[in-house]
């Protein structure tokens, strides 16, 4: 019973991992291609959708 | 797990309206943009912040991850957001819904409204209402955008121009009281989303945080990434009475002795304090071995 809690515990580690290392991955390849110049564009402007102009 | 652990874990449920006040003063902190009626423009507006939060608030200080999720995939030059994605899942998976409950500004004005004293109503019995947010997610957020463009391959951000109320309540409504032209222009669509705004505050009145419960796109992709979350509740099975005072106190109807990972689950702590045998604590780090 305990050695299958702990190899619960140590898969849902792993996983857990695997989002982190996904998430910083995505994130800086993200980054690398251009697509916070793309939100920064975007953020500085009035959205006139947001504010609902249009 | 010792006493001074579960204090750690009540603490943080006691003190959730001043991290919420907190939150939201640092994801809009330049406040003098609201007196001069123009948007901060800085760098940091490059970097998303993890709540709910329009970038056309005057005194944003960052991205909403949604609107920036949706500008990038709408933008002729890319149809999906790595950039946007891999910080969700990032923050998913460190904090997960825990942001719902303490970081996000809209959810800190819903709880703030359902302090208002009148008659609460249940949400128990429309439950299936919580799977909207889902599909306002996959359709608003992430197909419509990328899918419906115009002739230049850009397309529009469904989500932020018909649904989304925070827009009108942070940025139209403060913008379009210290500018004239602003307010000249805004025609039947800022109408449509003023209507949406006010229905979800009579709602939030009636009901505890009904937009986080059935419309929030980023509540969605945050209960997504709750059964992973670092940060999640833990049921001492040893210590508890079954008394069930954990699921009565809850407003996001969720028993945490049933699934303390819910994606319904905002982390907010009243199952921790409300325990009287302290079986019910926060914890953080991987798998399920450490406490906080």
């Amino acid at each position: 019973m305990k050695g299958g809690i702990r190899l619960l515990k140590t898969k849902k580690a792993a996983v857990q991992l695997i989002f982190i290392a996904a998430g910083v991955g995505m994130l800086c390849y993200g980054v690398m291609r251009g697509e916070a110049d793309s939100v920064l564009g975007k953020a500085i402007r009035l959205c006139l959708e947001c504010v609902g102009i249009g | 797990m010792d006493k001074r652990e579960n204090k750690k874990s009540q603490f943080l449920g006691h003190y959730r309206g001043l991290v919420q006040a907190g939150a939201t003063l640092l994801t809009n902190v330049y406040l003098p943009n609201f007196l001069k009626g123009g948007i901060y423009q800085g760098k940091g507006k490059a970097v998303c912040v993890p709540g709910l939060n329009c970038y056309s608030c005057p005194a944003a200080s960052g991205a909403c991850p949604i609107g920036a999720f949706q500008s990038v995939v709408g933008s002729s030059k890319f149809s999906f957001s790595y950039y946007i994605t891999g910080f969700l899942i990032l923050m998913g998976v460190l904090l997960g819904r825990f942001i719902c409950g303490f970081l996000c500004p809209f959810g800190w004005l819903q709880d703030l409204l359902n302090k208002i004293p009148c008659k609460k109503l249940s949400t128990k019995k429309l439950k299936p209402l919580t799977y909207v947010k889902y599909i306002v997610l996959a359709l608003t957020v992430i197909l419509l955008p990328a899918l419906v463009v115009n002739d230049l391959g850009m397309g529009d951000p469904f989500f932020c121009k018909y649904i989304c109320p925070q827009g009108v309540l942070e940025g139209a409504i403060p913008l379009a009281a210290v500018d004239v032209g602003i307010r000249a222009a805004l025609g039947t669509l800022f109408t449509r989303k003023l209507i949406i705004l006010i229905v979800v505050v009579v709602l939030s009145i009636l009901f505890y945080r009904p937009f986080c419960k059935w419309i929030c796109p980023l509540g969605a992709f945050y209960a997504l990434m709750n059964k992973v979350s670092l940060l999640g509740i833990e049921v001492d099975g040893h210590k508890c009475i079954s008394c069930g005072k954990c699921a009565r106190v809850c407003k996001m109807d969720v028993d945490v002795t049933k699934s303390p990972n819910n994606g319904e689950c905002i982390r907010c702590g009243k199952c921790v304090n409300a325990c009287p045998t302290d079986a019910v604590s926060f914890r953080y780090g991987f798998g399920k071995e450490k406490e906080i």
